[in-house]
């Protein structure tokens, strides 16, 4: 048994490892990066039996086809969409499936959202860069050498982490998936510059119906419709661009910055799209409809730890499912390090009992 | 207009909050915003993932999910005011760029020297020497906003701005002079070079400049700028950085 190796045969559209970004070097100008839609990443790993922020592939729209050349694993695809295959014909996604040398795994076209999530179990082993495996593209850093997946590729998988096998057929239920409505309006905490905005300005923005534009990449997605009045200049002091920040420049027209957003920038934000709520703007493609709600920071809140509880719960059903017994399975060495799951056979009076064990996050 | 009160705390979102010293690019306003980040870095405080000083804020970025909201923003709000943290800092840092003016280099310097009316060595002279501050960095990994160019060396952007820049180059726009810190297009009038690499990713510190550093540009001759190179490229150059303590004001 050994770790997977994927070859890229076909690199779709834009595809690149992210993990959940490279936090802690905003102050010296390097972006965040990391997955558009945090939550179907993180799901998708914790099917594959991963630590929900390892590292996997982002596909956008058109997804790349991938030889699986080596070794053996889990593999399940969330987020977008895109028509996934396994050799050919329809798999499911929100699913473990195993995988292993000689499968092809590949993406028939897209049928709803922008970006799908390809998490393998081991995670995509890509060195670490200030602290990140995240592909930020505009500065060549992280990833493969900096770049999105080309076409012959060879993308190494870690090390599975213990009991990953035990994973295969575990399905995610529709009710903890990240799907998004395409027509839900984006909840939005008003500030830090909100006091820059006359009422009108404030009334278009919150009573208007926006378009994703064409100018919409992982940077920043621009809005098309109706201009957003400020006070005064649209011009402030550069500060610091949170995730989800709605600039509006002098042109009048939203700008929701996302994971590879610049760290600071010099124009008005009218306020900051929610974190759950970036990641159905991130799976929104040029056209679609947007429209803005404002909430209240306290509104906002509990809709993270919501996300948390989901991703708690499918951990829950995975440690279930990875006990039930259903066809034997050799015994895990642990993993490397301290373990936090593991296999034994307990013998008690005379009987042998197979364990499964492993730790999970505590859950409030 | 309802007056503004200095410092505020301004909410940015659901995992970013702000605290604002002000409303202008001055040095005693941005140095309380580098106090009160060390302030933060020193408390580590649970559930805290990134600070991001800027001109005349602090945005202190944090996990919803594992953070007291209410209390990171009282904490904040106490150490605004804290007697250490409106002190500012006191050590001076200076960190020297070592840089080949003019030539393929700095290509623009004909322009500069016109614009301004001085000779190549003049335009060197005052660039040199005068440290500048750095408020912040931004816009690209390492890119530093700098303050305290010498005015006599304003010269405008250019009207069609370079698709393509070296890292290392320096330039002016405007009253401002600055440092690319990566390969990146941009309209900035290039002066010089510095083979020293601001950023380097695989190397730790992958960003030698930090906000609140001081900024020496040291003239150097192209036989050095060649050795400074090879050492930036094995990963091994270190740059000069000289620290003082500086008068209390």
């Amino acid at each position: 048994m050994s770790a997977l190796v994927l070859e890229c045969r076909l690199p779709g559209m834009l595809t690149t490892v992210q993990d959940s970004g490279r936090w802690g070097y905003q102050g010296k100008g390097m972006p965040v990066a990391g997955a558009m839609d945090l939550q179907s990443f993180r799901l998708g790993n914790i099917l594959a039996g991963n630590d929900e922020n390892d590292a996997a592939l982002e596909a956008t729209v058109l997804g790349p086809t991938l030889y699986v050349a080596d070794g053996e694993g889990i593999a399940a695809v969330t987020g977008a969409d895109l028509g996934f295959q396994v050799n050919g014909q329809a798999a499911p996604m929100w699913t473990a499936l195993a995988v292993k040398a000689g499968d092809t795994l590949s993406f028939s076209g897209p049928r709803s959202g922008c970006r799908a999530y390809l998490c393998f179990s081991g995670g995509i082993d890509v060195p670490v860069v200030m602290e990140s495996r995240s592909t930020y593209t505009r500065a060549k850093v992280g990833g493969l050498e900096g770049r999105a997946l080309k076409k012959g590729d060879r993308v190494l998988c870690g090390e599975p982490r213990p009991l990953w096998k035990k994973c295969e057929g575990l399905v995610c239920p529709r009710e903890l998936r990240a799907v998004y409505p395409p027509d839900a309006p984006l909840r939005v905490v008003p500030g830090p510059q909100e006091d820059l905005f006359t009422e009108k300005g404030k009334e278009t923005f919150y009573g208007s119906d926006y378009a994703v534009s064409n100018s919409a990449d992982r940077m920043g997605y621009r809005m098309d419709g109706p201009e957003i009045e400020h006070t005064g200049a649209a011009d402030i002091i550069s500060d610091a661009i949170p995730l989800g920040a709605v600039q509006v420049p002098g042109h009048g027209h939203p700008i929701v910055m996302l994971a590879d957003r610049q760290t600071t920038g010099g124009y008005t934000k009218i306020g900051v799209v929610c974190s759950v709520d970036i990641a159905a703007l991130s799976q929104r493609l040029p056209g679609q409809k947007v429209r803005f709600v404002k909430i209240s920071l306290d509104e906002a809140l509990p809709l993270v730890k919501e996300e948390q509880r989901k991703r708690d719960e499918l951990r829950r059903l995975r440690a279930i499912w990875r006990s039930t017994p259903r066809s034997p399975a050799p015994v895990s060495d642990g993993g490397p390090g301290f373990p936090t799951a593991g296999e034994a056979i307990l013998k008690v009076d005379g009987e042998e009992h197979r364990v499964s064990w492993e730790e999970l996050q505590e859950v409030e | 207009m309802e007056e503004k009160k200095y410092p505020r705390i301004l909410t940015a979102g659901d995992g970013c909050v702000v605290a604002e010293f002000g409303d202008s690019i001055d040095m005693a306003i941005n140095s309380r915003v580098a106090a009160l980040g060390s302030a933060v870095a020193k408390l580590d405080i649970p559930g805290v993932l990134d600070a991001v000083p800027s001109y005349r804020s602090l945005a202190v970025y944090f996990d919803p999910v594992n953070t007291d909201v209410k209390r990171l923003y009282s904490r904040l709000g106490e150490l605004c005011l804290k007697e250490d943290t409106a002190a500012g800092h006191e050590r001076r840092r200076t960190i020297i760029v070592p840089t080949l003016y003019g030539g393929e280099w700095g290509p623009d310097m004909a322009d500069v020297a016109a614009h301004t009316g001085f000779s190549p060595e003049e335009v060197i002279s005052r660039h040199s020497g005068r440290d500048c501050y750095c408020y912040m960095l931004g816009f690209t990994p390492g890119f530093s906003y700098l303050g305290g160019m010498d005015p006599a060396l304003e010269t405008p952007r250019l009207k069609n701005p370079r698709e393509v820049i070296p890292a290392g180059s320096v330039g002016i726009a405007a009253k401002q002079t600055g440092i690319y810190s990566i390969v990146s297009p941009g309209g900035w009038r290039l002066i010089g070079r510095t083979p020293m690499l601001i950023f380097d990713p695989n190397r730790d510190p992958a960003i030698f400049l930090e906000a609140g550093m001081w900024i020496r540009f040291r003239p150097i001759d192209k036989a050095e700028f060649d050795e400074i190179e090879a050492a930036s490229k094995e990963g091994t150059y270190r740059p000069e950085i000289l620290e003082e303590e500086e008068a209390s004001s």
